[in-house]
């Protein structure tokens, strides 16, 4: 709950409101990895962890 | 009030605690997991810093992390919006950790800490300054300035790749950002994979590999007009326009779209390893030169933009010691301070004094010293009870002495007999310099010192440079530089003095021949350039070096001595007693001197250790 909370204060303040639809569909996505168990690798390069 | 600050997650991982603004430990997590550029929670480096303070998490007033993930997760997310549907593939590569893992970032550091002990999470508040504040807050509030420019130059942080601050009092007002994907940091990279050094770890053998190029030759000429009139536009205030088409950091797995380079250089991408030809060579001078353009014109915006006298300096790109000392030279301002751990390590530590004096508002006192790091020894030290320990161990003998003076009087004539020996003494070093206390120290006037440390002691590239610690007092007799350097941040010629002519087939030697050349009377710290990365030791801050200088001065006449790191090629820095004495004897260094205690390594039992360091540590 807390993230959701942070997570909307930040949308608030920074007024990304287009990018909302995006982070609960990534959101949703996560859940799934969550429920799958599956690993998260990161890529090399550190401008995209 | 104590506040613990973090980094982690990205690269370098490292904790600091401060108490009362006071800075009281700093280490980075790779020297207790013995995993260069470590960047998993930094368990180890909090955990020594709560047991150095003699605090437990409860007692801090705040937990600090050093950048803003949420800001950071906006930035990809647009990155891709915009360059969509390029960069398909990076995102499903990326995604998952995010929406996993550093989203839930508050949580993920509860957990973690957790695990070092149990706390009442509701009643301490976790904050995350921005990434370039935190670079901003560990060079201005350190300084002994009361007001200053401070210029923050990195690959990239949240949104900011640059950003230009003015420090006064306790506070810190940013005035001007340069934006992703647009970054002088992540152009450098782009040139340090280009020239198959490992990205975010090998732009210093770059910045090395650059006077190897030839001045007077038109490739580098051509190079030069060929980065400025493709690669990057630079404004007059210093900010870049970098063309997306010609790289791929934004949206792939790599820094360069490989192809067009090739072109546009015409030359192929070096493969990591590979024989270094004349044309790396000039390639890497060609960026050098770009960089401190870049680098002094935008320390003359914040000049322009804040009228200061004074200028602080932190990001990675403020590691080019190069680009530090041309800055100095140009006099823009009457004085620098850089940041000792200025990468991101040292984000753990702005990120503390940020809330310190931003958030809790608090006064900021400045002292009568040179600055408030403590020369940068911020890290764990060891016992005589620690060092018998190992010495029990490996069935080590060993010398002890009761007399600081006269360990320093016999370790100097060492010295001066062309012994290497390991030194290691009182508190590690934060940030990426060894400063005298976990260094191997060398004769500066011996010409095969050089050759001897890269080749059996260090076993890395044989065309990296060593670098003087040279007693503060004497540093103008050696160097074109009046000012201190306690930091090996600043790069300056020797003085022509000191210097050998050049013969005049001298540009067109190889590499190799160049090399060898005896360059001056302290030919192992003379680049190919006649410069040299100094580190002026002062007394106050570190007096058992600065009596060994001293003793070895009293021999030689010279007050310096070759430092490099206490390592091997892709090993961080020995930690412990034991980190040092499997250092040393892995390698060909004569001596081990921990505290008073002295290891011969003719008396030394053999290594029976049957690992390979080779294996052991990933080649940087």
């Amino acid at each position: 709950m807390e993230f959701l909370r942070d997570l909307f204060r930040f949308i608030t303040e920074r007024k990304k409101w287009w990018l909302t639809p995006l982070i609960i569909f990534l959101l949703l996505m996560g859940l799934l990895i969550v429920i799958g168990g599956g690993s998260a690798i990161a890529p090399f390069i550190y401008t995209l962890f | 009030m104590k506040i613990l600050g973090i980094s982690a997650f990205y690269h370098d991982s490292a904790a600091a605690i401060i108490e009362d603004g006071v800075i009281i430990a700093a280490a980075q997590e790779e020297r207790f997991t013995r995993i260069k550029h470590d960047s998993s929670f930094p368990s180890e480096a909090v955990k020594f810093c709560l047991n150095y303070s003699a605090v437990s998490i409860n007692d801090l007033d705040a937990i600090v992390f050093y950048d803003k993930p949420l800001l950071k997760f906006e930035r990809l997310l647009e990155t891709y919006y915009s360059f969509s549907p390029k960069g398909f593939k990076s995102f499903i590569t990326s995604m998952p950790v995010w929406i996993k893992e550093k989203m839930f970032l508050k949580r993920m550091l509860n957990e973690e800490l957790e695990k070092i002990e149990e706390y009442d999470k509701k009643n301490i508040p976790l904050l995350f300054p921005e990434h370039h504040l935190s670079h901003a807050a560990s060079a201005f509030y350190p300084s002994s300035y009361q007001k200053a420019a401070i210029l923050t130059i990195d690959g990239v942080g949240e949104w900011a790749t640059a950003s230009i601050c003015l420090g006064e009092g306790n506070t810190i007002k940013i005035l001007k950002e340069l934006d992703f994907p647009h970054s002088l940091g992540l152009l450098y990279s782009a040139f340090t994979y280009f020239l198959g050094f490992r990205v975010n770890s090998g732009e210093y053998k770059l910045m090395g590999l650059a006077p190897y190029g030839n001045h007077n030759s038109d490739d580098v000429a051509a190079y030069v007009e060929i980065i400025k009139s493709k690669l990057v536009k630079i404004k007059p205030d210093g900010s870049v326009w970098l063309d997306q088409k010609f790289f791929n950091y934004a949206t792939g797995l790599r820094m360069v779209n490989e192809k067009k380079w090739e072109e546009l250089f015409k030359m192929k991408r070096r493969s990591p390893e590979s024989e270094l030809e004349q044309k790396h060579c000039d390639l890497a001078l060609a960026i050098q030169l770009v960089t401190e353009e870049i680098v002094i014109k935008m320390a003359e915006e914040a000049k322009r933009l804040t009228n200061a006298e004074n200028l602080c300096l932190a990001g990675g790109v403020a590691l080019n010691c190069v680009a530090n000392g041309k800055l100095e030279t140009e006099g823009v301002f009457k004085d620098i301070f850089i940041q000792p751990a200025a990468g991101d390590a040292g984000g753990a530590l702005g990120a503390a004094l940020a809330a310190y004096y931003i958030y809790f508002e608090k006064e900021r006192k400045i002292g009568d010293s040179m600055d408030s790091m403590f020369g940068s020894y911020l890290g764990p030290e060891f016992s005589e009870l620690d060092v018998e320990f190992v010495a029990k161990k490996y069935k080590a003998p060993f010398k002890k002495y009761d007399s600081n003076l006269e360990l320093s009087k016999d370790v100097a004539t060492l010295l001066t007999n062309d012994s290497i020996v390991g030194w290691m003494q009182g508190r590690m070093e934060f940030g990426p310099r060894a400063l005298g206390a976990r260094s191997i120290l060398g004769d500066p006037r011996n010409k095969e010192t050089q050759k001897k440390l890269n080749l059996k002691i260090k076993y890395r590239e044989s065309f990296r440079p060593f670098a003087p610690s040279v007693l503060a007092e004497d540093c103008k007799d050696f160097f074109e530089h009046n000012g201190t350097s306690p930091y090996m941040l600043i790069v300056k010629p020797v003085n022509e003095d000191r210097r050998n002519k050049l013969p005049d087939d001298y540009e067109s030697r190889t590499i190799k021949d160049k090399l060898y050349f005896t360059r001056s009377d302290i030919p192992a710290v003379t680049h190919i350039d006649f410069t040299a990365r100094i580190q002026t030791v002062h007394k106050e801050t570190n007096p058992n070096y600065w009596e060994l200088i001293n003793e070895f001065k009293k021999i030689s006449g010279y007050g310096m001595l070759v430092n490099t790191s206490f390592n091997v090629r892709g090993e961080p820095i020995v930690c412990t007693p034991e980190d040092a004495y499997r250092c040393f004897m892995r390698t060909e260094m004569d001596y081990l001197v921990i505290n008073n205690y002295v290891f011969d390594k003719k008396t030394q039992p053999e290594w029976e250790d049957t690992d390979n360091w080779q294996e052991e540590f990933v080649l940087d």
